[in-house]
């Protein structure tokens, strides 16, 4: 069987009892993007030679020691391309390692290519991506998922073993969900953004894909802890996470909030999701219906935050220091209209215009602080939530995979693709997806455990349990 | 400065004040001025994508501290904010700044007579002693600096995001000279604190002026007129002279004023339109979601109270209290806290305060001396006064142990000895000497007799060359006058 076939759980064992080499794992990997790289187009940049030096060099004593990992075109990582899958970063290479990188580094991680995205990860398909889409393992004819497209179409599709993505609205749990691979979002402060291109502050969490939970938890606990370059941080420092895996639910209140589960809902995403919450109460857990009220509100305050952060954050991205600039400007102002009109993809503009629009004098405390006043609301929902509830249970997305192409001209349709992991951003708690069934054509569906604040190994050790309980993880897509 | 009497000037300053510190105010880039382009520059502090601000303490503190000065409320919690416009000497087309909750609010600076041009000193402006409310303090990050060439322009980064406080004050000044003294009195200030250097050609101190004009009696607000491009503290006086003069002129003549922003041109000497009010900003602040809320009163505001040192004007009132030095001389002192240091020395060493003082100011700074570092004991000025004051010298001889202690450093009693100077006080040898002018002099004592007082210096002369000049001048006046029966 391909090592690429495997979790990085098992090919840690097996490298640490020199079964196998590093570079083994690499060359088996290079072989399946060979294969499935073309369909799938899960990568921006592959560096065969880098990766495989690497590997030879690796430090096996280490804790990802020898494991390659892709990386979201939105990481820094020295020496290599950074693009955001936008045509104004094509060119630029980072000059430092973004900290999340630096500690998969110092684990011993082997980087072996960067993933495609939504352009500066605003998007929930990979739709927007100005370096071409990604397709769905599952179906080529559907979309992955966004905007870590990239990364989890690559990790279910085999054609990577676990990869880094970032998540503001649901980026790295919506496409784990409609590819069948399992995504954490921490908690907000868990692990630093230091060179994780910024979309909105507040939001952004950088976060693994991968095959399994034990997986997840294995990068996890590489990655966590205070960074005195992100001020925004925990002092917590870093933990172990899943270490000792309990496989049982048993006493664990479980929320269902009455507002995920809404009539009209895809019929098959709500038979599984009700199927694990049915295996969870088989197993001992008590299963409750909770309330989180403020949850319609919640694309809109979204919508207004993030944009808002990301009209600024996205302003120094002008032609003058790096990146693409505009050919002949005539002046400064050409300069800089010219350069974003030329280097920014129209969902990026959309939403600059409309990060500007709601910060603007005469409409800011309408919207901006009107929505910052809800956020507080929505964070005050999930406590009140957390306080007679262990975990929250409920579907990662409303619907599987729909088609490449079908909700491209319509932008408000595609922003309610978030509808269920967008709060839990807001909120700045934790959140993870995992395989929790497949619809009758074959397609993933996935099942979100929601916790607390800083509630991760809880919420990890439930995952594991109910995953290894299941078959979901091990089936593979048509390849 | 005319107004006519008719029109009163209302005025307003905003400066901004680079504070020292090792580090940038948002990363680890050393805070230093005068080296080679874009050599102190980071990931940070250059905008690159990705990279995140992280607070300077030290900044923060020197911020509390300056609002401990001043008389300003600290706020207990203060928060950062995004100022958002795209211009080329901005890293990130943001500037990290402080918008609705500032660390410092209220306080005041009084104007010191001494900070006022030379010439206005004993006018009623300076005799005043006004003191100017401020609005705020706020921290911010600096911008980096454009330099122009024929063909290109460069952006040196160097001074990207080096820490910044913005003063701004209400609008209490009503004269040239009074902005001109603010300055300079708050420089002072900022000397003592060790909180800037505050150097305007460095470009550690800029300035913009906020000016209106209104008819003397009105208490409504004029148009008003925002000033930039002041580059010393000089221009900002000539600046508003000129354009005080130009809004009178416009008024004078039935015209309005335009609320707008004009740069000062010192070349030319005169203000020319900038930007209307209808271009101007929209800022769009919101909270930095990548910085904290700052809590000072979790240790930064106690940290701070501990630096807190005297203000040059409890500085000024002690030293003319307690050591009798003149307003003007306490003011010199209260400017240079070394040399102030030296004087205490030396001061503290005699019951001469003031003579003392006389002597350092007056004679030993005109050599230039560097007071941390001089071989001129503070001591040996306490002891040169003692002599003088004793008798043991008079003051001509004073002069002379003055000149060979700034040459060879000794102490004032080995150079006495050394020159040979002692005094000559002893009223037997001194008549002696009074006697024999008489008699060689006869003419002279001729014409005092005859009534002309000034006779008697050239017998005075004759007994202070006999002597070579150690007679005690008071004595042998007294005892020429007695035998001359005057």
């Amino acid at each position: 069987m391909s090592l690429a076939h495997e979790t990085v759980a098992s090919l840690r064992r097996r490298l640490a009892k020199k079964e196998i080499k590093s570079r083994e794992i690499v060359t088996d990997l290079l072989k399946e993007i060979d294969a499935r790289e073309k369909t799938i187009h899960a990568y921006t940049h592959i560096d065969r030679e880098t990766a495989l030096k690497a590997a030879d060099e690796a430090d096996l004593s280490r804790p990802l020691g020898g494991v390659p990992i892709a990386l979201k075109d939105n990481l820094n990582a020295n020496g290599d391309p950074c693009t955001c899958s936008s045509k104004i970063l094509e060119g630029y290479k980072a000059p430092y390692d973004a900290t999340a990188v630096a500690r998969l580094r110092q684990a011993g991680a082997v980087f072996l290519g960067r993933t495609n995205m939504d352009e500066f990860a605003m998007g929930s398909s990979t739709e927007n991506s100005a370096l071409g889409v990604t397709r769905n393992p599952w179906d080529s004819s559907r979309i992955p998922g966004g905007s870590s497209g990239g990364s989890a179409a690559a990790v279910a599709g085999r054609i990577a073993l676990a990869a880094l993505g970032s998540d503001t609205g649901g980026s790295i749990r919506q496409p784990a969900a409609l590819c069948g691979c399992v995504g954490l979002k921490p908690t907000y402060g868990r692990i630093s953004r230091y060179g994780l291109v910024a979309f909105a502050s507040s939001l952004d969490q950088v976060g693994p894909l991968t095959r399994t939970v034990e997986d997840s938890a294995l990068l996890l606990s590489s990655l966590a802890g205070h960074d005195p370059r992100d001020n925004t941080t925990d002092s917590r420092s870093a933990e172990s996470f899943l270490a000792k895996p309990t496989h049982s639910v048993k006493g664990l209140k479980v929320g269902l909030p009455k507002e995920y589960f809404i009539p009209g809902m895809d019929a098959e995403t709500e038979q599984a999701v009700r199927a694990a919450a049915d295996w969870f109460q088989k197993n001992g857990a008590e299963i409750k219906e909770v309330s989180l009220p403020l949850t319609p509100s919640a694309i809109a305050v979204y919508y207004i935050l993030a944009t808002a952060e990301a009209s600024a954050n996205l302003a120094r991205f002008d032609g003058v220091r790096y990146g693409r600039r505009a050919a002949d400007p005539k002046d400064v102002l050409d300069l800089y209209q010219r350069t974003r009109e030329e280097g920014f993809g129209p969902e990026v503009k959309r939403r600059i215009i409309l990060g500007t629009f709601v910060l603007s004098a005469g409409y800011t405390d309408a919207y901006y602080r009107k929505a910052q006043k809800v956020r507080g609301l929505i964070r005050q929902d999930f406590e009140k939530a957390f306080q007679g509830c262990d975990l929250l249970l409920t579907p990662t997305s409303p619907e599987p995979a729909f088609k490449l192409g079908e909700r491209t001209q319509d932008p408000l349709k595609m922003y309610l693709a978030d509808v269920f992991t967008i709060s839990v951003n807001l909120a700045g708690t934790c959140g993870i997806s995992l395989p929790c069934g497949f619809t009758k054509s074959n397609l993933p569906i996935g099942l979100q455990l929601i916790g607390p604040r800083f509630g991760e190994e809880k919420m990890l050790q439930a995952a594991h349990a109910y995953e290894q309980s299941h078959d979901f993880w091990r089936r593979m897509p048509p390849i | 400065m005319s107004t006519n009497g008719k029109w009163e000037a209302v005025i307003g300053l905003e400066v901004h004040c680079q504070v020292r510190t090792a580090t940038k105010m948002f990363c680890g880039c050393a805070n230093q001025y005068g080296d080679a382009p874009n050599t102190h520059v980071c990931p940070v502090c250059l905008g690159l994508p990705g990279s995140l601000p992280v607070p300077n303490e030290e900044a923060i503190r020197k911020t509390i501290l300056t609002g401990l000065m001043l008389g300003c409320q600290i706020a207990p919690v203060a928060r950062f904010d995004r100022k958002n416009y795209f211009y080329p000497d901005m890293p990130k087309n943001y500037q990290i700044s402080q918008y609705e909750d500032p660390l410092c609010a209220g306080g005041s600076v009084g104007l010191d007579l001494f900070q006022f041009p030379k010439e206005l000193q004993e006018s009623d402006e300076a005799q005043a002693r006004r003191k100017i409310r401020l609005v705020r303090i706020h921290l911010e990050e600096d911008v980096a600096k454009s330099f122009h060439f024929e063909e290109r322009s460069g952006i040196d980064f160097n001074r990207a995001g080096t820490p910044l406080m913005e003063i701004v004050t209400e609008a209490d000044l009503r004269t040239p000279g009074e902005a001109f003294a603010f300055l300079g009195s708050l420089r002072q200030i900022l000397w003592a604190g060790g909180v800037s250097d505050a150097d305007m050609e460095k470009g550690q101190l800029r300035c913009d002026v906020n000016i209106s004009i209104r008819p003397v009696g009105e208490a409504k607000f004029g148009t008003k007129v925002e000033l930039k491009n002041l580059n010393s503290i000089s221009g900002v006086r000539r600046a508003l002279v000129y354009e005080i003069a130009r809004q009178i002129d416009v008024r004078e003549k039935g015209g309005s004023l335009v609320q707008e922003t004009r740069r000062w041109d010192d070349n030319a000497g005169a203000t020319f339109t900038m930007r209307t009010k209808e271009q101007a900003h929209d800022y769009r602040y919101f909270p930095d979601p990548d910085l904290l809320p700052v809590r000072t009163d979790r240790g930064l505001q106690a940290a701070a109270q501990t630096s807190v040192p005297e203000l040059p004007s409890e500085m000024q009132e002690r030293l003319i209290r307690d050591f009798g030095v003149t307003a003007y001389q306490a003011s010199v002192l209260t400017a240079d806290r070394v040399l102030c240091g030296y004087y205490e020395k030396a001061a503290a060493a005699t019951k001469n305060k003031a003579a003392v003082a006389n002597w350092i100011l007056n004679d030993f700074l005109s050599t230039q001396p560097d007071p941390a570092t001089t071989p001129v004991k503070p001591e040996y000025f306490a002891e040169l006064a003692d002599l003088v004051t004793a008798g043991k010298i008079n003051s001509a001889q004073g002069k002379k142990v003055f000149a060979e202690l700034v040459t060879n450093p000794a102490s004032p009693h080995e150079i006495v000895k050394k020159l040979g100077l002692e005094q000559i006080s002893d009223t037997g040898a001194l008549a002696t000497m009074c006697d024999e002018a008489i008699a060689a002099n006869p003419r002279s004592v001729e014409d005092y007799k005859a009534g002309k007082m000034n006779a008697i210096n050239a017998l005075k002369g004759f007994v202070m060359k006999k002597s070579q000049g150690k007679a005690n001048p008071v004595q042998i006046d007294e005892i020429l006058k007695q035998k001359l029966g005057g």
